[in-house]
């Protein structure tokens, strides 16, 4: 199972627009696609509620595991670069 | 004719007959099986997939986008499927949905901030999952003609459902100017009222005229009110565009007209809206949500971002000001009972962490780098020692000009010492008015007591800057205050040298205060001295310049 650890670039966190492409992906993708932080337990990546409950804050480290399947690796790709991505500098609630 | 006060968030005056939206609350047994509660999930999301397809505004779609996902989240699923195990019909299936989002609510509630918002898109979800199961499901709201939309609250949902084209104006009970509403209104360019408690008294059929830059709502309007709100509102938008450059008095006398920022792209509008600099530049965003002070180059990159974008013009810079209702989490360790009173501001230098120090460095490398004319001040300054300390700390990395925040009652009378100590100073109102008034300004029950427009806030905010004038020190005002017209000719006359407001205010106070001179300022800022409430301050400054 492939699996890469990212840190979170955008400054709201895993929130609004970064955790809504992220379980996008995640969904469409037809993998079973896990998130949570390094060495914790690890959230189905298709949830937006198991996304948004982690907490996750700007510049945490998170490990994304992809379940081995056809094109696991451009999924996982897929999803380090949402991750890894800053989503919101216009964010409003500066 | 009847009159309804709230906050006013989107200019306009409009008159329409009132559209009443109520939201469905089912408050009766709603039998189904677990078959049919799947079913009214699914249906509830795919109607907020196509409100999100139509929706006018990208926020309010990507907010309905998102709570579709919810209505299909695989987790909410389970959480339903292990509450309704038998395949039989339950003579009432209301507890074990609200029971299947309550894990969630508390998880995110618990998490605060941005993530306690998605509480309200949660209890959303379960309502109109009970609504569709019982059949009562709040159709699409269908406006025959052009209307005045009242209601509670308004989510994106609603909002989403309403043909704008017949939309006059939005008026809700609740909500604040950072609220969904607001922000949908001031995005479509149409007056809206939020916070107004007595807008439950309005029914369908109502005639009103809404003021949404005054905050009025007035039921059956007399033709001459109407008119009156009218000339005032185009006079106002008149003015505004008709002055443009520096801000000035019909006099020439010069006011700074400076803009506040907290990110690289608030920097960008304030220098498209003709800013003469940065009036207040807000550290807290990089900070905010950080388990680990971010390292100096990460601070000297946004701030260089800052000054470039407003290259050549001034930016005066608050250092961290985390506390109270700002907590950083690496900073704000300890509980405080009282934090609006706690540890907060400057006084973080108590913890000798040295994040202040190392701000100030990374403030005066990315000064050098890009040239700027940098002033920075501290917050929640209470002493004259606390001045030193922060002027020598900022000397020694080289800037120039280091000033105070004047915003506690101690600063203000000890100005003539405070400000002896420092270059400048700028009055924070809304902290100054929190403090003076001994009113949380958080607390919309307190409202009346919360106004910069007292004359015990103007009290504050005259000695401070009497003591300024005769130490020749530049004295600003960075807070709301600053962003009201006739409030700013009041502080003008008080002898306030620069003004510093949200950039879409600027254009209507350097519209207002190119047509009133120096010595109308200082008759109207007497009159606001000597008032013995902000009504009355108000009332009184508003008859002589509006006339």
């Amino acid at each position: 199972m492939p699996s890469q650890v990212v840190t979170v670039a955008s400054s709201v966190g895993l929130h609004a627009r970064p955790a809504s492409l992220l379980v996008k992906a995640a969904a469409s993708s037809g993998l079973s696609c896990t998130i949570g932080r390094v060495g914790d337990k690890a959230v189905n990546a298709a949830s937006m509620l198991m996304v948004l409950a982690l907490g996750v804050k700007f510049g945490e480290e998170l490990e994304i595991t992809v379940a081995d399947g056809e094109n696991a690796d451009s999924v996982l790709g897929t999803l380090a670069d949402i991750v890894g991505t800053n989503h919101d500098e216009d964010n409003p609630h500066a | 004719m009847s009159s309804f006060n709230g906050i006013g968030v989107s200019p306009g005056v409009v008159v329409g007959e009132v559209h009443r939206i109520r939201h469905t609350v089912v408050d009766h047994e709603v039998p189904g099986t677990p078959r049919q509660v799947l079913d009214a999930l699914e249906a509830v999301a795919a109607d907020l997939e196509r409100r999100a397809i139509a929706a006018d505004i990208e926020v309010a779609r990507e907010v309905l986008q998102a709570q579709a996902m919810i209505a299909q989240d695989p987790a909410l699923v389970e959480a339903i499927g292990a509450r309704l195990t038998d395949d039989i019909t339950y003579p009432d299936v209301r507890p074990a949905i609200r029971d299947a989002f309550s894990g969630f609510r508390a998880a995110l509630e618990s998490l605060g901030g941005y993530f306690a918002e998605r509480v309200h898109d949660l209890d959303e979800i379960a309502d109109r999952t009970i609504a569709e199961l019982s059949g009562e499901k709040s159709g699409p709201v269908i406006l025959s003609a052009p209307s005045v939309i009242v209601a509670d609250d308004l989510t994106p949902a609603d909002t989403a459902a309403l043909d704008m084209r017949y939309c006059l104006a939005l008026v809700v009970a609740k909500g604040g100017p950072t609220s969904h509403t607001a922000i949908v209104a001031r995005g479509l360019g149409i007056p809206a009222v939020v916070g107004c408690n007595d807008a439950e008294q309005l029914e369908s059929g109502d005639v009103v005229m809404v003021d949404g830059r005054h905050g009025l709502v007035e039921r059956n309007p007399d033709e001459a009110t109407v008119l009156h709100h009218k000339t005032r509102e185009d006079a106002l938008r008149a003015r505004a565009a008709a002055v443009t450059g520096p801000g000035r008095l019909s006099d020439s006398t010069p006011v700074n007209l400076l803009a506040n920022a907290g990110s690289v792209s608030d920097a960008v509008s304030a220098a498209n809206a003709g800013a003469e600099g940065i009036g207040l530049f807000r550290t807290e965003l990089l900070f905010l949500s950080r388990e680990t002070e971010p390292s100096v180059d990460e601070q000297v990159a946004l701030y260089t971002d800052v000054f470039t974008a407003m290259a050549g013009h001034k930016v005066v810079v608050r250092t961290l000001d985390a506390g109270s209702d700002k907590p950083v989490p690496f900073l704000n360790t300890v509980p405080e009972e009282n934090p609006a009173l706690g540890v907060r501001g400057w006084r973080l230098t108590r913890n000798g962490t040295g994040v202040m120090r190392r701000q100030l460095q990374a403030l005066a490398q990315a000064a050098t780098d890009t040239h700027t004319d940098l002033w920075v001040m501290a917050p929640m300054i209470d002493t004259p020692a606390e001045a030193a300390d922060f002027a020598a700390q900022a000397r020694e990395f080289g800037i120039r000009h280091v000033g105070v925040m004047i915003e506690t009652p101690a600063a203000a009378l000890l100005a003539d010492k405070v400000l002896a100590e420092v270059d400048f100073g700028s009055l924070g109102t809304n902290d100054l008015t929190q403090y003076v008034m001994a009113a949380d300004r958080l607390d919309a029950r307190l409202s009346d007591l919360t106004d910069s427009w007292h004359p015990a806030v103007l009290r504050a905010i005259s000695l401070a800057a009497t003591n300024a004038t005769t130490l020749a020190r530049p004295l600003g005002v960075c807070g709301e205050a600053a962003a009201d017209p006739h409030l700013a000719a009041v502080l003008v006359g008080l002898g306030v040298t620069s003004l510093s407001m949200a950039p879409v205010a600027l254009a209507e106070v350097r519209g207002f205060l190119a047509t009133v001179d120096r010595a109308t300022c200082i008759e109207v800022s007497q009159i606001a001295l000597a008032a013995s409430s902000a009504e009355e301050a108000k009332a009184m400054v508003s008859a002589v310049l509006e006339s």
